[in-house]
């Protein structure tokens, strides 16, 4: 069933918390190579079926009204995966 | 060191005879915690408290709603995005907005509830120190003429409990002069910012003045022996007593 793959990330201007403790912990387990790190999320919407236009600006809407809140999100992919 | 009483005195407020008579919705979330001590804060304050579900698609009769604290949703995908869909919210969000402008108070997962619904500006995300916190939190009125403040004055410092992990505020610089010239900023954290809060800002309202949300928790400082140790231990009954008297005096 193919499935249509949402990303969010926090914006860019805002200090992402949960990026800034990874950051600290990578060098404590010897990964030296990584000066920053942001955490996002990925969401997979399964559609029954074919995924038309109507569908996908359906996911793209969604994802703009619930999967992400534009103050401190963006929506930086929206895709379909084929399973 | 004082022994506190187990058991507060009763606090006698003067109630004002037609306070009864105002009824203070208490919106109950799947996830909401602190839905019944707003009650209490607000029959404390000597009104009476209406149980507000969030499938309701009725606010009935009341003068006024409580968003309270809590997890609704497990604050699965961000803190209130969740509720803000509810069907209650719809109305809350049509009476906040009409011309009755019905007075509304979002605390801690309220207040988040209030950002998501867009009835406040800005957000929260987690807190700077990724901690959840929970303490007596010292907080400046900066604004009393809001529909929640009248009864405080303004540059009054009030002690209330804070209890959060999403509890930092944050808006665009745009976003946050605007606030702070309309002086919507209406609580600030005093002493110590316990979560990097963008400016310090504990709580701030809508440009009417009848939404308010702040992350600190005022319904559990209403009752001698039971609030915060510093201070008077009720120092949150003021929103509960300055709605009232608003609604009291519309009714006028």
């Amino acid at each position: 069933m193919p499935r249509i793959v949402v990303d969010v990330m926090p914006k860019p201007e805002i200090l992402d918390p949960q990026g800034k403790a990874i950051v600290g912990a990578l060098p404590r387990l010897g990964f030296t190579a990584f000066s920053s790190v942001r955490q996002g999320k990925r969401f997979e919407l399964t559609v029954d079926g074919e995924v038309t236009e109507e569908i996908l600006a359906q996911a793209r809407d969604a994802a703009a009204t619930l999967l992400s809140n534009p103050v401190i999100e963006d929506v930086v992919n929206v895709e379909v995966v084929e399973a | 060191m004082t022994e506190l009483p187990l058991i507060g005195e009763a606090v006698a407020v003067a109630a004002h005879p037609q306070l009864a008579g105002a009824k203070i919705g208490v919106v109950t979330f799947p996830g909401t915690l602190d839905d019944r001590d707003a009650a209490r804060a607000v029959r404390l304050a000597g009104a009476t408290p209406v149980a507000l579900w969030h499938a309701d698609t009725t606010l009935g009769d009341v003068d006024a709603v409580i968003i309270p604290g809590g997890f609704s949703y497990g604050d699965y995908l961000r803190a209130g995005a969740i509720s803000r869909f509810a069907p209650l919210m719809a109305k809350v969000i049509d009476a906040a907005n009409s011309e009755a402008k019905l007075p509304v108070l979002g605390i801690c997962n309220g207040f988040q509830i209030l950002t998501e619904s867009h009835l406040l500006p800005g957000s929260m995300i987690k807190n700077d120190h990724l901690k959840f916190l929970c303490r007596d939190q010292v907080l400046r009125v900066e604004n009393n003429t809001t529909d929640w403040t009248g009864d405080y004055a303004v540059g009054q410092e009030i002690t209330v409990p804070l209890k959060n992990q999403d509890g930092q505020y944050i808006a665009d610089e745009k976003t946050l002069d605007a606030l702070e010239a309309e002086g919507r900023v209406v609580f600030r954290y005093v002493g110590w910012n316990p979560n990097g809060s963008r400016r310090d800002i504990a709580g701030i309202s809508n440009a009417a003045g009848n939404v308010v949300g702040l992350m600190p928790h005022p319904e559990h400082a209403v009752e001698a022996g039971f609030g915060p140790q510093a201070g008077s231990g009720t120092e949150g009954l003021g929103f509960f007593t300055s709605v009232l008297n608003k609604i009291v005096g519309d009714n006028k």
